[in-house]
């Protein structure tokens, strides 16, 4: 049961001082693929991440890697020899750029052909070979980051853990790094668990997620699926009121993609290229619905849409409208009214292509 | 006014003619300071990160205590040792007081809780999550020790400073010890306090001028080393 899993937990009880800091029932890391741990601050994610790289002691439970047991100090040494963890903070050591990169590579007592060859691969990866010759404590912080990010994947490491590494850059420097991180995690197939505290980033580099709250995991399954029903109200806040549709582009030109979603093509606003992966984010406040067919107007998306669910809140309607795929659209309660909408009617439901924010996947 | 100037230049005369009694003092002086440094730094520092690294009941007693030692009076260091080493005292079979071996071991005692002290903070200032970083790259533990204790070599540097800086100007152990025999167990403070009780203060501000120069000329070069990073 276990062949198929890289890493795994079981009844997992964490405890610092006297206090339990984790308590997970069972958590399956599957290979290839990108999970995200995403939860308030203080949730344990960050222990779940050291545990799972055999950093912590085990109050009780079962770690597994590679369906062994890791249950003494040689078998976590082992598991330690397979993985890389980059923590928040760069933590470079006081010597070069390049020395840095290669410091995992020195501890497994490599040949300088192969310390040098992985090294260069790996400054090549995160686009730092300009900086091999530089000292670590002269670099920025996102320049930093690249070094700690080389660092870990130079040891070539069956998973590698990230704990929130991208706080405290610059928004340019972070996207920046995500579109790098997002593109070697592709290429490269390593498996990685990384602890996220932003939607757009667990979007666009998770395939799977993890809910944490309290030391516990309370939601775990596919980022999609975890993204449409969010278990609680942190999760909802974090996931938005926004529809997630995923899709491929199929066309792009002049600023304008056509993307296929469930067969449909929705237009968007955006620069992605044809074949592109993404993620289609519409906010519901965004959505317009009218009784017939709109004639002349300016939205570019117009289609029909069978209302599936009807939700008063407070001061208005949440639709749930079937147009081939799922969307949601506030109305306000006079609208409503004079509409005379009910579940089963049909609408036409409308939306401007900048109204689509585009994700890369 | 005329004593002072005097002395100098005469000091200066003894310096420049490189006088062999001055010459062979300084170099014992050299050799065991240098010495008991040298062995301080190795008790010093393992004990020092060990005491870092590892948390166990009663850490923070140990670590008052290595405090306290690093301003440890030389004349109780002396008088300790002076009992050790006494004819009947428990280590009297060894036949060293007087020797320029109890001044080595003297000294070490002085300067292994001041190394001790300073390592053990270098390696507690280090950031918290290091340690498991550089465990999570792969290194094994003595890797991983190695690794930190190079990350604090500037701090380490300095420790070596304030061990031999401690320990070369250091009169109180050294003259119990020691004895101050002359060719044989006579160091630069030990004879500036004779020479100077004797009123031959040429003598005597010449060693001083020296044991200056060499306190200055050691922690210039390791000044050097530190600040070239």
């Amino acid at each position: 049961m276990k062949q198929s899993l890289l890493l795994s937990v079981e009844n997992l009880v964490v405890k610092r001082g006297k206090v339990t800091v984790l308590n997970v029932n069972e958590l399956k890391v599957f290979p290839g693929r990108t999970l995200a741990l995403i939860g308030p601050n203080g949730a344990g994610k960050s222990t779940l991440l050291l545990t799972l790289a055999g950093l912590l002691p085990i109050e009780s439970g079962r770690l597994y890697f590679q369906s062994r047991l890791m249950n003494t100090s040689s078998a976590l040494a082992m598991l330690r020899r397979n993985i890389a963890v980059v923590f928040q903070e760069p933590l470079l050591l006081n010597m070069t750029v390049e020395k840095n990169v290669a410091v995992g590579l020195k501890f497994r007592n490599l040949s300088r052909a192969e310390i040098k060859e992985s090294v260069d691969k790996a400054l090549a990866y995160f686009g730092i070979e300009h900086l091999a010759k530089r000292a670590a404590k002269t670099l920025s912080g996102g320049e930093s980051k690249r070094v700690s990010l080389a660092r870990a994947f130079a040891i070539k490491p069956k998973v590698i853990l990230l704990d929130e590494a991208f706080n405290s850059l610059d928004p340019p420097t972070r996207e920046a790094i995500i579109d790098d991180l997002q593109n070697i995690l592709q290429k490269t197939k390593i498996t990685a668990v990384l602890a996220l505290h932003d939607r757009e980033e667990t979007l666009r580099l998770a395939q799977d997620v993890v809910v944490m709250s309290e030391g516990k995991i309370i939601q775990q399954g596919a980022t999609a699926q975890v993204f449409h029903q969010p278990v609680n109200e942190y999760i909802a806040n974090f996931v938005g009121t926004e529809v997630i549709l995923e899709g491929v582009v199929k066309k792009s030109q002049a600023g304008l993609m056509d993307v296929a979603v469930n067969g449909n093509i929705i237009e968007a606003a955006g620069e992605f290229k044809t074949g592109q992966k993404v993620c289609c984010c519409l906010r519901p406040e965004n959505i317009t619905v009218s009784k017939t067919m709109p004639g002349k107007i300016s939205a570019r998306n117009v289609f029909k849409g069978k209302v599936i669910k009807v939700l008063r809140q407070a001061y208005f309607y949440k639709l749930t409208l079937d147009c081939g795929f799922i969307l949601s659209a506030y109305i306000t309660m006079p609208s409503f009214d004079e509409m005379n909408i009910r579940e089963g009617s049909t609408l036409a439901v409308s939306f401007k292509a900048t109204a689509v924010h585009v994700i890369k996947r | 006014m005329e004593l002072i100037l005097q002395g100098i230049i005469k000091a200066f005369h003894l310096l420049i003619s490189f006088d062999p009694e001055v010459m062979s003092i300084t170099w014992l002086s050299l050799k065991i300071s240098g010495t008991a440094t040298f062995i301080s730094l190795f008790i010093g520092v393992s004990i020092g990160v060990a005491v870092a690294l590892n948390d166990f009941f009663g850490k923070r007693l140990v670590i008052s205590i290595i405090n306290t030692g690093m301003g440890l009076p030389p004349v109780v260091v002396g008088l300790f040792v002076t009992i050790m080493i006494w004819r009947s005292g428990p280590f009297g079979f060894l036949e060293i007081l007087y020797t320029p071996h109890a001044m080595i071991i003297a000294q070490a005692i002085i300067a292994t809780p001041i190394v001790m002290g300073i390592s053990l903070a270098a390696i507690q200032n280090l950031p918290p999550n290091l340690r498991l970083q550089i465990l999570s790259l792969g290194a094994s533990r003595l890797q991983m020790v190695w690794v930190l204790v190079k990350e604090s070599r500037l701090p380490l540097l300095a420790a070596v400073m304030a061990g031999f800086g401690g320990v070369i100007s250091e009169i109180g152990a050294s003259i119990m010890v020691g004895g101050n025999i002359k060719g044989y167990s006579r160091v630069l403070t030990t004879a500036t306090v004779m020479e100077t009780g004797k009123g031959n203060f040429d003598l005597a501000i010449a060693l001083g001028i020296i044991l200056l120069l060499l306190a200055f000329t050691i922690n210039f070069m390791l000044t050097q080393i530190q600040q070239r990073q």
